[in-house]
């Protein structure tokens, strides 16, 4: 317990010297577009793939729960899009992104710090923590947003195209229930998730790249124990959250 | 002049470095010697504020390192160069880059063609000319330990640390980095300090020698009084290898 209330407190030290102006704002933005290009590009794929597969699974089985006459036709698209928006994209691909971006972030940040590099940017008299860290937060905030409304569109697309190949509903009631009694607030709420979750995976993992003390053993260690850490805080926050805003 | 005043330091219960006081001087290469494990890097993590001593101070030129402010602790740290015992290279940079960064970094009055002319003219000094664009992975491991010693030495540092700069590297190698790491110091007057177990810098480059024994200060002296002294366990050391050995016995 107090263990945990060691790393905890760690962990808001990190983020204090991580949160210093950077020294040099050529070089952060420099870093900052190589980070967005790097997250951005590097997860679209997988992103769109899940998001597509996702989409057409809750709407073949939204469709076969609902399967009665005295329900709506358009009830399928509208829950299809409400789960899309306000829970899986957020939050399912998120912890997708935890395994994706997180994991890289723990092993780019880990492997400088075995090697010693992290060491030498500290003789050279450079925050580590900043120069190498805050590019790569500001990067998954702007990014991962991006990403989460990519993939619901994806999603979406994905229920479209199940229902034009079988026909569980017809293509107009699921348009028809897309775009009905359409909430802004549920987009504000999924950003706002989104926005956190980005927060957690960049500062978790790299917090745990950060202070890795040993060699290529602890590195998969620490990388393991990133992982598992910010999707559990990111379980818990979606909690949270959703207790909040709904 | 670097003073090692008194300092200690712990590793939870364990005390790796015990009261070691010594003296680094200017212009000179002073080399911390000592077996593996007994605490020579550690001591010059203590140096550059790496690690924090809990007892003790380190003295630069008189100003207590680790009790200066974080600007003059920067502004320091801007005159001293490292060589890690791994390199350390920036491996998403090539070996240009890499020298450059702290160019980049820590003088930001200069113009691009004054700081590639500085690279330049390290990279050559460390005959590693034709590297330029190569990355680290892309090196042997005395090209990576020179590419290390040009990034070092490439802001015009008036202190230089090296740990173990030759080790892994063939005899000639090796020499070769010493020969350089001497040169550079004396045409520089720089205030040099080398880690190293190799018996052959010791009798080459020890102009200032300071031998650690498990955490302890066991010696002082330089390669001119470090055959002939009576410390068995400097002797111990000096004398582990059985060509060493042989020669002694020879003359
Ligand atoms: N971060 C650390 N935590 C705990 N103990 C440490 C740490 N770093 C070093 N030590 C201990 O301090 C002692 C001295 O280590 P150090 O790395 O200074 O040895 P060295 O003289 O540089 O050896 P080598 O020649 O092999 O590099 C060792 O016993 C080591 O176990
Ligand atoms: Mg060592």
């Amino acid at each position: 317990m107090i263990k945990i209330l060691e790393i905890i407190g760690e962990y808001f030290l990190f983020l204090w010297r991580v949160f210093s102006r950077p020294e040099k704002w050529h070089e952060f933005f420099k870093k900052l577009i190589y980070e967005m290009n790097a997250m951005g590009v590097g997860s679209l794929l997988i992103v769109s793939i899940v998001a597509i597969t996702m989409g057409s699974v809750i709407t073949i089985q939204t469709a076969l729960q609902i399967e009665s006459s005295w329900v709506p036709a358009w009830t399928v698209g509208f829950t299809v899009r409400t789960s899309v928006i306000m829970e899986l994209c957020p939050t399912i691909i998120s912890l997708l992104l935890v395994g994706n971006l997180g994991s890289r972030i723990t092993s780019e940040i880990g492997s400088m710090r075995v090697t010693e590099q992290i060491d030498a940017l500290e003789v050279m008299g450079i925050n580590s923590a900043s120069f190498l860290v805050l590019p790569k937060i500001i990067a998954s905030l702007i990014v991962n947003p991006i990403l989460i409304v990519i993939s619901i569109f994806f999603a979406l697309l994905g229920g479209y195209v199940t229902v034009l190949l079988t026909g569980v509903v017809s293509a107009f009631d699921f348009i028809d229930g897309l775009t009905s009694f359409f909430r802004m607030y549920d987009v504000y709420y999924a950003l706002t998730k989104t926005f956190v979750f980005a927060f957690v995976i960049s500062t978790v993992c790299s917090f745990y790249g950060y202070r890795i003390e040993g060699g290529a053993l602890e590195l998969g260690e620490a990388n393991t124990k990133g992982i598992v850490v910010a999707s559990f805080v990111v379980l818990v926050l979606n909690l949270v959250i959703t207790q909040i805003m709904l | 002049m670097i003073e090692v005043n008194e300092v200690s330091k712990y590793f939870g219960e364990k005390k790796v470095l015990k009261q070691i006081s010594t003296v680094f001087e200017e212009g000179k290469v002073n080399l911390i010697i000592g077996r593996s494990g007994s605490g020579k890097t550690v001591l010059m993590k203590c140096l550059v504020g790496l690690l924090f001593p809990e007892e003790g101070a380190v003295l630069y030129d008189g100003r207590d390192f680790h009790r200066l402010s974080a600007d003059a602790k920067k502004m320091l740290r801007s005159e001293m160069g490292m060589v890690f015992q791994g390199a350390a290279l920036f491996d998403s940079l090539t070996i240009q880059e890499n020298v450059m960064f702290p160019i980049n970094m820590l003088q930001k009055d200069k113009s691009d063609e004054e700081k590639l002319e500085r690279v330049n003219l390290c990279l050559k000094r460390v005959d590693l000319q034709n590297a330029n664009n190569l990355y680290p992975a892309e090196l042997s491991g005395g090209m990576k330990k020179r590419a290390a010693i040009a990034r070092a030495i490439a802001c015009n540092p008036k202190y230089l640390f090296c740990d173990e700069p030759n080790s892994g590297l063939d005899p000639k190698t090796a020499l070769i980095i010493d020969q350089l790491i001497i040169e550079i110091t004396h045409e520089y007057g720089i205030t040099t300090i080398v880690n190293t177990h190799d018996i052959n810098s010791v009798i080459t480059i020890g102009e200032s020698i300071s031998f650690i024994y498990e955490g302890n200060m066991e010696w002082r002296g330089n390669k001119d009084n470090v055959l002939i002294s009576d410390n068995e366990l400097l002797n111990d050391f000096i004398f582990a290898q059985p060509l060493t050995q042989k020669i002694r016995d020879l003359s």
